[in-house]
């Protein structure tokens, strides 16, 4: 098992504001909108560098889907800030016409999903976004794991054209892919190379995916562990590559087993190569108040659930 | 500049481009369509300075219309057609299987002309001020128009926008409603009322004014006024008065033929009441 090392504990979000700066200097087109979220998106150094190009749309979020999606047209490349949950159950039906049936140059940077959210309890732990997001045509989707991924992610879907959901979180989280590993949307990340289970985590469950590593490690499993950053479009090639590798996988992300990264490659392997296959996911349920390491325990999303995991994908291998 | 006369023909036969696409398919929103066929014909063929045989979706420069009301397609599209955004015989394929002319409008087929999708109704003025917004920030002088209906303002995102529009002086943006005072289910006022509309659009710190959508000497004074009013740190509404299903008598003074077609019998008789025009039939 490869040794990470933790490069330093930042939440997503700011690498996702690190960014927005970044290619809000990269590209004078870019602009921002918020809905009355601005520190908590971490938009703040995008508005001071450009405040004729940050909006304030207030506590009015499908006006602000609406308003991005005309400023997209006269070309700019809007991202709009706010929660998950007000980024996506909030506003689908102004992001289905609007964005993606209107096919518009929008980037919606959804902060504070999941469990990782932690106190504030359920009403905003958005555990649906991923699954509301992908079914969408010509939405991409990504989900980056940690700052420098974030921060790198954000720089990548400015340059690209088309409408994305950015999902990242709240907590200060590991930080440990390197700030010089590129980004490539659509491409999966290998972490670890291993032969006896595939492991597929995505956001903050990729560094509990590596946790879980070691754990198997001690066991004398081999586990290989693939980074999928963008859930769509998924990176069909890199999924059934490793599957046939390890003969078994497991998923891990934050989110419902519902419409998740798990279903997505369920469905691919149920279409293309039947494999045993593990889900680690919150299970048809609601989140709580708590702080994170608590919910990801109670909810079954820590390291040791993802270990459990590979045990029991393993010994389905026929 | 064109005279009234001929702004009236090219009407009239926008009414039958209207009447034929919903008869040709029996499905479509005839009444809100024929309502609004005067206004929409003044818009592009009187009052918008835009570029149909060069459609360029960023709407750069030139003067921008949106419908946030999407199911009144057939004038949409027929006001389109007729001055030179597409062919005027595609009309013939409204409504039908890989038209680009889709029940509701959409940029999905790639219709020149049509610049965001509509029919999920509420979401025009959004995407209206938005794109104001966007002309702002590039020095771009030129107008965004939106028409959205009497009963969408029942939606609540209208709200939302009309704040947003006047915190951020829109002031390049003129949005029409088209006050029929009908909807699918009845009268506005018996459906959910929407009642001191000019107030309302006042309280948030519009400007406000208010025309006949049929009658050519009301625009032709009510529309310059409202241009007049362009870049003065406020947003502009019309509030339009209009009857549905203006110029065929059996569907006026009814909220009848907001999503109907015409029977054989009927159409002969809406066709007799628009004569056909030097324009042609598609």
């Amino acid at each position: 098992m490869r040794k990470f090392e933790i490069l330093g504990s930042k939440d997503t979000r700011s690498g996702f504001g690190a960014g927005l700066l970044e290619a809000g200097q990269a590209d004078e087109n870019v602009v921002a909108l918020c809905a009355d979220l601005t520190g908590s998106l971490m938009m703040d150094a995008f508005k001071d560098a450009f405040p004729t190009r940050f909006i304030q749309a207030g506590i009015a979020e499908a006006n602000m889907m609406g308003v991005a999606a005309g400023l997209a047209i006269g070309g700019k490349v809007p991202f709009t800030g706010t929660f998950a949950n007000f980024s996506t159950g909030r506003v689908y039906d102004q992001i289905r016409q609007s964005i993606a049936y209107s096919h518009t140059n929008v980037k919606i940077a959804a902060s504070h999903a999941g469990l990782t959210l932690g106190e504030d309890g359920a009403t905003h732990q958005i555990l649906e976004d991923i699954g509301l997001m992908k079914m969408l045509p010509g939405m991409t989707v990504i989900n980056p794991c940690d700052y420098n991924q974030t921060k790198a992610a954000t720089i990548a879907i400015a340059k690209m054209h088309g409408p994305v959901y950015l999902r990242f979180g709240r907590p200060k989280w590991p930080v440990f892919i390197s700030e010089d590993t590129p980004f490539v949307i659509g491409k999966a990340l290998m972490l670890n190379e291993g032969t006896d289970v595939s492991i597929f985590a995505t956001g903050h469950l990729v560094w509990k995916a590596i946790e879980a590593g070691h754990i198997l490690a001690e066991k004398g499993i081999s586990a290989e562990i693939i980074n999928i950053h963008t859930i769509k479009p998924l990176d069909v090639e890199a999924v059934i590559a490793s599957a046939k590798k390890t003969g078994c996988v497991v998923t891990a992300e934050e989110h419902q087993m519902n419409g998740g990264l798990g279903d997505s490659i369920a469905q691919l392997l149920a279409l293309k190569m039947p494999t045993p296959l593990e889900m680690v996911a919150v299970n048809d349920s609601f989140g709580e108040s708590g702080t994170p390491d608590e919910l990801l325990v109670k909810y079954h999303l820590d390291s040791q659930d993802v270990a459990d995991a590979a045990i029991r994908a393993i010994a389905r291998k026929v | 500049m064109r005279t009234v006369n001929e702004l009236q023909t090219i009407a009239t036969q926008v009414r039958r481009d209207i009447l034929r696409m919903v008869y040709a398919v029996k499905s479509g929103h005839p009444g809100g369509s024929l309502g609004c066929a005067d206004f929409l014909t003044a818009l592009y063929f009187k009052y918008m300075k835009h570029n149909p045989s060069k459609f360029e979706l960023t709407g750069n420069q030139e003067d921008v219309f949106f419908l946030s009301n999407g199911h009144i397609s057939p004038v949409f599209y027929s006001v389109l057609a007729r001055s030179g955004y597409f062919p005027v015989p595609e009309m013939a394929t409204f409504r039908k299987l890989n038209t680009r002319l889709q029940g509701h409008p959409t940029t999905h087929e790639g219709l020149p002309g049509v610049r965001v999708a509509s029919g999920s109704l509420g979401q025009g003025i959004s995407v209206a001020a938005g794109l104001a917004l966007e002309k702002k920030l590039n020095n771009d002088d030129s107008t965004v128009w939106v028409l959205t209906g009497d009963g969408e303002l029942q939606e609540g995102q209208i709200w939302e926008a009309v704040m947003f529009s006047k915190h951020y002086k829109i002031d390049n943006m003129i949005v029409t409603v088209d006050f029929n005072q009908k909807q699918i289910d009845g009268s506005t006022g018996d459906v959910m009322g929407i009642t001191e509309l000019s107030s309302k659009f006042l309280a948030f710190g519009w400007e406000v004014l208010e025309m006949d959508g049929n009658d050519w000497n009301s625009m032709d004074t009510v529309i310059p006024q409202a241009q007049a009013k362009l870049g003065q740190g406020k947003p502009i509404v019309i509030i339009m008065k209009t009857e549905m299903g203006q110029g065929v008598d059996f569907m006026m003074g009814t909220h009848a033929w907001h999503g109907k077609a015409p029977s054989e019998e009927q159409m002969n008789s809406a066709m007799a009441q628009l004569p056909v025009t030097e324009l042609g039939d598609y």
